[in-house]
């Protein structure tokens, strides 16, 4: 089975400085996983849906597809533009709607995009810790890209670097079922006569 | 195949007109609506526990319940839900006893766990024990009504040493309970280790949810050998909004939609209708829709409706239940006989339907 490596980009212009980086991770990891068949979700087209699930609590249609698909991939890539100094609104509500437990162990490349260079450890103050909590592994590079990043070659080699850490996190991976919510509260449950016994 | 209604008691401002019944006038509304539920043919009327506010719910259903007995003949008096986190069991087993006696018979109750966590505290309970707290003191209602003199000993309540809970329940038969949750397996383990009834609530979720937790419910129920997993008393939700004609439903209850405490502000009526059990229409669509339950759930056993709230007064209300009347008449002629029926109309002995 082929490894699938699932982008998740947040930006909300088009064209967008989010999508080009995340495009751009996009193929570093399609470079250094030859295998995998690499899927992006932008978030902009969910927002409706987005909304929906805080105020009913259920994922419908497209959403509930593009949450699936992450909660089943081998191997994340997240972008964010950084508002108010931090992910969006709209990054973090795909996170918090998407069940608990969904990314545990899953390796995750976090990158993001700001218009100034100021905003670069957005990674170790908001999306690291995010993932951390969400018990994703959380490859070493993150990738900030500020506006003038796009125009040199540094950025490049970021990106080549967090790709081939991604990959090779992906690849050390034992390749299991991933069990949804459900399968998990079934597994923790046990047998009636020990939730009897307490 | 049961039909009838169940309530959470809100107290919700009417979007169209801007005026809040108050609790009195909610309170009393809620027995109007039980007594026509008995007049239009309906087999249930279930009504929620509530503590706190927008909720004129009684805290201890019997009340209610008891009010009501006496105004009917007929219907089946339940809950939806007793809780049976925070209520002490010997107050649930004498309590839904005395209900029993005083309606002949014509009760029985749903066991949930309550809405909102500050709920526990209300209660001197910790919500961090919401599940060991419901299986541990149905463990002991299930003992109350089954043993004269229960010696019992557990982690949530002082120990009892020869405790008979008084009144015995009417001709030596326990109440017939339901377990209802929405997405806990432990609940739905209980219910069939115990053989008792599985309600699932699907009215605000998707029915993929509600079908995943029945067949675990249903295979549980034979693995404990109460009867083969067709035989498990199953029990659905649904809200429905009637009129005579579907465009008319649509027009009148868009506004209590689109505000409506649980859903309101988000998607679209037309979106909500497609994706949950929520029907807004002509009888013959509320028909058609509540058919295609049996698609994931089974031959099940009953189908309470959710009619009265989000503001809805108390003459819409009653529009639709003579319109609902119309409804449950159509289902009924659907209903092929099966095993199940019987199981949950005829008196039987403990630990099946009653």
């Amino acid at each position: 089975m082929t490894h699938q490596i699932v982008v998740v980009t947040a930006g909300l212009s088009d064209p967008s400085s989010t999508r080009l980086l995340a495009d751009l991770l996009a193929g570093a990891a399609g470079t250094a996983l030859p295998e995998a068949e690499v899927t992006v979700i932008e978030l902009r087209p969910l927002a409706h849906a987005l909304t929906d699930h805080l105020l009913t609590g259920f994922a419908t249609g497209e959403l509930a597809e593009a949450l699936a698909k992450v909660a089943a991939a081998d191997g994340l890539i997240v972008v964010s533009p950084v508002f108010s100094a931090s992910y969006s609104g709209l990054f973090k509500t795909f996170f918090d709607v998407l069940e608990t437990g969904a990314l545990d162990g899953t390796p995750v490349l976090i990158a993001a995009t700001a218009g100034t260079a100021r905003h670069s450890l957005v990674l170790e103050h908001a999306l690291r810790p995010l993932f951390s909590y969400l018990h994703a592994v959380v490859v070493p590079t993150g990738v900030f890209a500020a506006t003038d990043d796009f125009a040199g070659d540094a950025l490049r080699r970021r990106v080549d670097r967090a790709a081939a850490e991604l990959a090779a996190l992906v690849a050390a991976r034992p390749r299991t079922a991933k069990p949804d919510q459900f399968d998990r509260d079934l597994a923790a449950m046990g047998d009636f006569e020990s939730l009897l016994n307490g | 195949m049961e039909y009838g209604i169940f309530t959470v008691g809100d107290v919700t401002t009417d979007p169209t007109t801007g005026r809040t019944q108050t609790e009195h006038e909610r309170i009393k509304s809620t027995v109007a609506i039980a007594v026509k539920a008995e007049e239009i043919g309906l087999d249930v009327f279930a009504t929620g526990e509530h503590h706190n506010p927008p909720f004129a719910a009684p805290a201890n259903p019997p009340v209610l319940l008891a009010h009501i007995a006496a105004k009917t003949e007929r219907i089946k008096l339940s809950t939806s839900t007793t809780l049976i986190t925070t209520n002490d069991p010997v107050r649930i087993a004498e309590d839904y006893a005395y209900l029993q006696h005083l309606a002949d018979g014509r009760m029985d109750l749903m066991l949930g766990r309550g809405n909102t966590g500050p709920v526990y505290p209300w209660f001197g309970k910790d919500i961090r024990e919401g599940i060991p707290l419901a299986i541990e003191n149905y463990a002991l209602l299930h003992r109350l009504w089954r043993e004269e003199n229960v010696d019992w000993q557990g982690k949530f309540r002082t120990p009892l040493q020869g405790f008979t809970s008084t009144p015995r329940p009417l001709d030596g038969s326990p109440p017939f309970v339901w377990h209802g949750s929405i997405r806990s397996p432990e609940i739905a383990e209980q219910a069939a280790y115990y053989g008792d009834g599985f309600f699932s609530n699907h009215i605000f979720w998707p029915a993929e949810h509600t079908a995943r937790m029945i067949a675990l419910y249903r295979a549980r129920f034979e693995h404990y050998g109460h009867g083969t997993a067709d035989d498990a008393i199953v029990g659905l939700g649904g809200q429905v909004y009637l009129a005579r004609n579907s465009q008319d439903a649509v027009k009148e209850f868009r506004p209590y939609f689109d505000n409506a405490p649980v859903y309101g502000h988000g998607p679209s009526l037309e979106e909500f209708t497609a994706q949950t059990p929520l029907t807004v229409g002509s009888p013959a669509e509320v028909v058609e829709k509540t058919l295609g339950f049996k698609e994931y759930a089974g031959n099940y056993n009953r189908q309470l409706f959710l009619v009265d709230h989000a503001g809805l007064p108390l003459d819409a209300v009653l529009k639709q239940l003579d319109l609902l009347g119309e409804v449950v008449a159509e289902l009924r002629s659907h209903e092929t006989p099966s095993p199940d029926v019987e199981l949950v109309e005829t008196p039987a002995p403990e630990g099946s339907a009653s």
